[in-house]
C-alpha cells in the first residue's frame, strides 16, 4: 500500500493537485481533499479489462482489426465523446484525418455557447491564480457554482492570504439567477452571499440590462423579471467600484436557447467595464477533457473540437459537424466513441455500428460492436489535461499498475491497422 | 549513409566562407571532412546552386495558449487556406496562425531547420513544449517570460541580491524548460492588473515600486552571470506607441553595456513628426544600436495584408484593441505570472501609419549595419505570418524592386521615409548571417547554422534567380540533421527535430520558500509545476538537447 499526495485530477476541471491517496494494488481509497466528483472518480474499481466483439471476449488484436474493419467500410465515421488526454487527441485526430472522421467532443453543445462568443466578439479573461489573489468581487450568472466546482470557494475564494486584498478584507460574493444550493459560498465568518435570482431563461434580459445600466444608459422600468431595477443599478455600481471584479458563468448551466448571445453580453460587459476599471470573465468548464480536446484539436488543425475531415482537410462548423445531429439523420455509418474519464458517458444508442474506447466499467444497453475497455489518464497512465481556464495543463500521473491500454495506444493500433 | 554535396557554390559565413564552390560531406547526420569519407553512397551534383546552413528563426510566435487562442478566434482566416493531407504529411490549415503541423511543413519548405518560440509563460511552459511537439521536421526552443510574475516582483521590492535573483532565473529555466529568457514590457503586464494603463521606463509600477528600467538591468545581469549564450530577449515599454524611440534609446543608454537583445524593434522606434504625429526613428535606433555593440535586434517587419497580433504584452494590446480588423479580441490575465492580448490587424499600403511601419522596418533592415546583430523576423504572426520571408529578402537584396513597391504606399508616408535614398542591398552572405549563422550564434547553439566540419547536417540548397523572392520561397534540397526533408520546395521525407534548452545551475535551497509561495499562493503545487523530461521525450519523436552555458552543463 502506498500513500500518494499532491495528486492532480482530470475529472473537476480546476486541475486540484492536492488530492492525498491510497494505493492498495488496483483499489484507490482517497484520503483527503476528495470532492463529490474526484473521490467517485478516483475511487471506481476497474471493471472489464478484457475487449469484447459483439459481446465476446476477444484478444486486443482481434478487437482493433474488426475495429478497423468497420471504419474502413464507413463511408462517413464520427468520432464521438473525444473524452481523454492530449496523447489520446493527438491520435484520435490522426486517426480522423486518415479515416475523414467527423471530430465532435461530447461537450461542445455547451463549449459552443462561449466558443460563438469568443469568435463573434473576443472576451476579457483570467485564470484561478489571479482569482485568488486579486478577487474583490465574484458575480456568479446562472450557475450554481459549487454543484459544477465542488471545492471552488475553498480553493480560490475563501484564501488565507489572498496577495492582493487588504489585510481581513474578503471577497464579495453575488449570485444573478440559480442560488447556490449548498453552503460553499458563505464566507468563514459567516457572510452569506447575495442573491438576485431570476428564472434561467429571463437571464438574457437581466444581463442586458446590467450590461445597459453599466454604460449608463437609461433604464424605463423598476423591475426587470421580478428583479428591482435598483438591485440590478447596486450591482452595476459594485462592478464598477470593484478594483478586480469576476464574473463567471458555467457554459453548461446556461441552458436555454441562444444562451451564446447572453455569454455575449456578459463579455462584451467585462470589456465596458475595464475602460476604467478592471474586470474579467471566467468561463468554468475544463472536466472530462473538454478542454484537452478543443486546445488540441486547435493546434493541430486550427479549430476548435467540432470538425470533420471528410474533404481531405479539416473543416469546422459549430453546428453542421453535431454528432447527434448526424447520427439522427443518418449522415454517418459507423461510430467510434472514445472517453477515458466516465464509465457512464455511454454511446449514443443508434443502428450505426459502433466501436467504444471507454473506461473499464462501462455497461451498454446495447451491446457495441467493438468494446476495448482503456485506463484512465491520471490513475493508469501518465498524461496531461488542460484545466477550465486553458492555460494551465496539468501533469497526471500513473498511480497503479491496471494492465489497461491507453486511448492513445488503442487509437494508434487502429490507425496503423487502417 | 554518406551524400556528397558536390561542387555548390557555398556561403557559410560562420567559417568564412563567402561562395566559394566546395564539396560538403554528410555522413548520417553531421558534415564530416574528406578525409573521414571513405565511400559515398549518394552524390548530388550542386554545380550552379547555392548552399547554406539551415535557417534559423529566433523569434516566431509558433507555441502555447495565446497562439491557439490566436487560432481559435480566426476560423475565416483558417478557411481560407486549407492544406490537405498527403501519402506523407497530415492535414491542417494555414494563413496567420498555421496548425502545428503545417507550421513544420511550411517553414521546412522555405529552407528553415529551426524556430524559437519567444514569450513561453511559465505557467503556460507545458503547452508550449506540447505545441512545438506537434512540429514537424524543425528543432524548436523557447525563451521564458520573466519580469511581470509577482513572485519576481516581490524580491525585487524586497531587494533580494542577485544571487537570490540568478537562483530564481535558472529555477525557472530548468523547471519550464527554456533556453533564453524573455522580458515583455516589463512589470507592464503586471502592471495592468491593478489597472496601470501606462508604464515608461522610468516609472513605477504602482504596486511593487519598481520601474522597467530596474527589471531590465536585474535580469540582464541574471543572464550574465549564469552563462546564458542567448542575450536577455527584449520586448521594450511603450509598443506601438508613437514617440516611443526615446524610451528605446534610453534602454540602450541604461543597460550599461550589458548584452541586451531588443525584438520587433520595428514597433518601438516612432516619431512624432509630421502632421500625422507620427514619424520614423530607424535613423536615430539604428546608430544606437550601430554605436553599441552589446546590443541585438530583429525587426519585427510588417508586411500589408491581414494578420493577428498576439503578445504577452496585454497592457499594450488592449489599448490597441479599438484598432481590432476585424473587431474581436481578446485579452487575458494569467496566473500571477503574465498575460497576453489577440488583436487581429489589417495592414494597410494606403493607411499612413501602416506604410509607415512598413518603411520603418526597412530603414532599420537597412541602417544597421553589422548584420551579426541584426535577424529577419516578421514577429510572425504580428507584423506578417512567416510565409512573407522571402518576399521580405527581396526587399532587402533588390533595391529597384524596393522602390517600386515604396512608390506604391500611402503619399503621405513616402514622404516620411528617407528609405528610397538608400542604396544598400543585403549580400547572399549578409542573408546567410542574419538567418544562419548569426541567428545560431545569438541563440547559442552548438554546431548549428554552419557548414564545417563537426557542424549538424542541416544545409538548404536554392537555384539562384534574380527574383529573389522566387529563390527563396523554394529550394532545391533541406536536409535536416542529414536526411532529405524537401526536394524542390516539397516535403518529401518527414523527421523530428529536438528541442534545445539550457539547465543552468540554481541553489536548490530556494525551493522551501518556492514551493510555500506555491502552496499559498498558486494553484498548483510546485512538483506539478516543474516539466519533467520525459514530458518531452516519452513520445518517442522529440529529444532534449542541452546547450551549454559558460558555466558548464548541470
Amino acid at each position: 500500500m502506498t500513500t500518494k499526495t499532491e495528486v492532480p485530477s482530470p475529472f473537476c476541471g480546476i486541475g486540484t493537485d492536492d488530492l492525498v491517496l491510497n494505493v492498495d494494488g488496483k483499489s484507490i481509497n482517497v484520503l483527503a481533499n476528495g470532492c463529490a466528483i474526484n473521490t467517485p472518480a478516483f475511487e471506481q474499481a476497474i471493471g472489464d479489462i478484457v475487449p469484447r466483439v459483439n459481446g465476446k471476449e476477444v484478444a486486443i488484436e482481434d478487437a482493433v482489426a474488426q475495429a478497423a474493419d468497420i471504419l474502413k467500410t464507413s463511408h462517413q465515421t464520427l468520432i464521438g465523446g473525444c473524452a481523454t488526454d492530449v496523447n489520446g487527441m493527438r491520435a484520435l485526430v490522426s486517426l480522423a484525418d486518415h479515416n475523414g472522421a467527423v471530430v465532435d467532443n461530447i461537450a461542445f453543445n455547451t463549449t459552443r455557447r462561449n466558443i460563438l462568443a469568443l469568435q463573434d466578439s473576443g472576451w476579457m479573461t483570467t485564470t484561478l491564480a489571479e482569482v485568488k489573489n486579486r478577487c474583490d468581487l465574484l458575480v456568479v450568472i446562472g450557475t450554481d457554482l459549487e454543484e459544477v466546482s465542488p471545492r471552488f470557494f475553498e480553493h480560490f475564494i475563501w484564501n488565507e492570504s489572498p496577495m492582493f486584498l487588504e489585510a481581513g478584507a474578503q471577497c464579495k460574493v453575488i449570485y444573478l439567477g440559480k442560488e447556490p444550493s449548498g453552503q460553499s459560498a458563505v464566507s468563514p465568518a459567516g457572510v452569506r452571499p447575495q442573491v438576485l435570482p431570476c428564472a434561467d431563461e429571463d437571464l438574457p434580459e437581466v444581463v442586458a440590462v446590467l450590461r445597459a445600466l453599466v454604460k449608463g444608459n437609461n433604464i424605463s422600468h423598476y423591475e426587470v423579471d421580478g428583479l428591482a431595477l435598483t438591485d440590478l443599478q447596486a450591482l452595476a455600481g459594485q462592478l464598477k467600484g470593484a478594483v478586480y471584479g469576476v464574473v463567471t458563468w458555467s457554459a453548461g448551466s446556461l441552458d436555454f436557447p441562444h444562451a451564446e448571445l447572453t455569454v455575449q453580453v456578459i463579455c462584451e460587459l467585462v470589456k465596458d467595464l475595464n475602460g476604467k476599471t478592471r474586470c474579467s470573465g471566467l468561463p468554468l468548464g475544463g472536466s472530462d477533457g473538454d478542454q484537452t480536446a478543443n486546445q488540441v484539436t486547435a493546434w493541430l488543425t486550427g479549430y476548435p473540437a467540432r470538425l470533420s475531415f471528410a474533404k481531405g482537410f479539416p473543416e469546422y462548423d459549430p453546428y453542421l459537424y453535431d454528432g447527434q445531429l448526424l447520427l439522427e439523420n443518418k449522415e454517418v455509418d459507423a461510430l467510434l466513441w472514445v472517453h477515458d474519464f466516465n464509465s457512464k458517458a455511454l454511446p449514443p444508442e443508434g443502428v450505426v455500428p459502433t466501436i467504444v474506447i471507454g473506461r473499464s466499467g462501462m455497461h451498454f444497453e446495447k451491446e457495441p460492436a467493438v468494446f476495448i475497455p482503456v485506463g484512465t489518464p491520471g490513475i493508469d497512465h501518465c498524461g496531461h489535461a488542460f484545466r477550465m481556464d486553458g492555460i494551465v495543463a496539468i501533469r497526471l500521473q500513473k498511480l497503479r499498475e491496471s494492465g489497461l491500454p491507453s486511448t492513445a495506444e488503442v487509437l494508434t493500433l487502429i490507425d496503423q491497422a487502417l | 549513409m554518406i551524400i556528397k554535396l558536390t561542387g555548390g557554390m557555398v556561403y557559410d559565413p560562420a567559417n568564412n566562407v563567402n561562395g566559394k564552390a566546395l564539396d560538403i560531406y554528410i555522413k548520417n547526420d553531421r558534415i564530416v571532412s574528406k578525409q573521414e569519407v571513405t565511400q559515398v553512397d549518394q552524390e548530388i551534383d550542386l554545380r550552379g546552386k547555392i548552399v547554406m546552413a539551415g535557417a534559423i528563426d529566433i523569434h516566431t510566435h509558433v507555441g502555447g495558449g495565446k497562439n491557439n487562442i490566436a487560432r481559435i478566434l480566426l476560423p475565416e482566416d483558417h478557411r481560407s487556406d486549407p492544406v490537405a493531407a498527403t501519402e506523407l504529411t497530415r492535414s491542417g490549415t494555414g494563413r496567420a496562425l498555421p496548425s502545428s503541423y503545417v507550421t513544420g511543413y511550411r517553414y521546412a519548405e522555405m529552407g528553415y531547420t529551426s524556430v524559437f518560440e519567444p514569450a513561453v509563460l511559465p505557467v503556460n511552459a507545458r503547452q508550449a513544449h506540447m505545441e512545438m511537439g506537434d512540429i514537424p521536421i524543425l528543432d524548436k526552443g523557447g525563451y521564458v517570460l520573466m519580469g511581470s510574475d509577482d513572485y519576481f516582483l516581490q524580491m525585487m521590492t524586497a531587494k533580494k541580491d542577485q544571487q537570490a535573483i540568478n537562483d530564481y532565473v535558472a529555477w525557472t529555466l530548468n523547471a519550464t524548460k527554456g533556453i533564453g529568457v524573455k522580458v515583455v514590457n516589463p512589470g507592464g503586464i503586471n502592471a495592468f492588473k491593478f489597472n496601470q494603463r501606462q508604464l515608461d521606463l522610468d516609472e513605477n509600477n504602482q504596486f511593487y515600486n519598481v520601474t522597467p528600467r530596474d527589471i531590465l538591468s536585474v535580469l540582464a545581469i541574471a543572464v550574465k552571470e549564469l552563462g546564458i549564450s542567448h542575450p536577455l530577449h527584449v520586448h521594450g515599454c511603450n509598443l506601438g506607441v508613437p514617440g516611443n524611440k526615446d524610451t528605446t534609446l534610453s534602454t540602450i543608454e541604461g543597460i550599461g553595456g550589458l548584452s541586451m537583445h531588443l525584438t520587433h524593434i520595428q514597433f518601438h522606434s516612432y516619431g512624432v513628426e509630421g502632421d500625422f504625429k507620427f514619424s520614423s526613428g530607424a535613423t536615430e535606433i539604428a546608430e544606437a544600436i550601430n554605436k553599441n555593440k552589446n546590443i541585438t535586434v530583429d525587426v519585427g517587419q510588417v508586411m500589408f495584408g491581414q494578420t493577428i497580433t498576439a503578445s504577452g504584452d496585454s497592457m499594450k494590446q488592449h489599448a490597441n484593441h479599438k484598432h481590432a480588423s476585424p473587431n474581436k479580441w481578446v485579452c487575458m490575465d494569467i496566473e500571477c505570472d503574465a498575460g497576453c492580448g489577440l488583436v487581429p490587424f489589417k495592414y494597410r499600403d494606403q493607411n499612413f501609419v501602416n506604410a509607415l511601419q512598413w518603411a520603418i522596418g526597412l530603414e532599420t533592415f537597412l541602417l544597421v549595419e553589422d548584420p551579426w546583430r541584426i535577424f529577419l523576423t516578421t514577429d510572425h504572426p504580428n507584423g506578417a505570418p512567416f510565409t512573407s520571408y522571402p518576399h521580405l529578402i527581396r526587399l532587402l537584396m533588390d533595391r529597384s524592386f524596393r522602390n517600386d513597391m515604396l512608390k506604391t504606399i500611402h503619399p503621405e508616408a513616402q514622404k516620411m521615409t528617407t528609405l528610397d535614398t538608400i542604396d544598400r542591398e543585403y549580400s547572399l552572405q549578409e542573408i546567410a548571417i542574419m538567418t544562419r549563422a548569426g541567428a545560431a550564434k545569438l541563440v547559442g547553439l552548438e554546431n548549428r547554422g554552419h557548414l564545417g566540419v563537426g557542424a549538424w547536417a542541416d544545409i538548404t540548397v536554392y537555384t539562384p534567380d534574380d527574383n529573389r523572392e522566387k529563390m527563396f520561397e523554394k529550394p532545391d534540397y533541406v536536409f535536416k540533421d542529414g536526411e532529405l526533408v524537401v526536394r524542390d520546395g516539397e516535403i518529401v521525407h518527414i523527421k523530428w527535430g529536438t528541442t534545445h534548452i539550457v539547465t543552468p545551475e540554481f541553489d536548490s535551497g530556494i525551493e522551501k520558500d518556492l514551493a510555500k509561495y506555491f502552496s499559498r499562493h498558486m494553484t498548483m503545487k510546485m512538483g506539478n509545476f516543474k516539466i519533467s523530461n520525459d514530458e518531452i521525450t516519452e513520445d518517442g519523436r522529440n529529444t532534449l538537447t542541452v546547450q551549454p552555458t559558460q558555466r558548464g552543463i548541470l
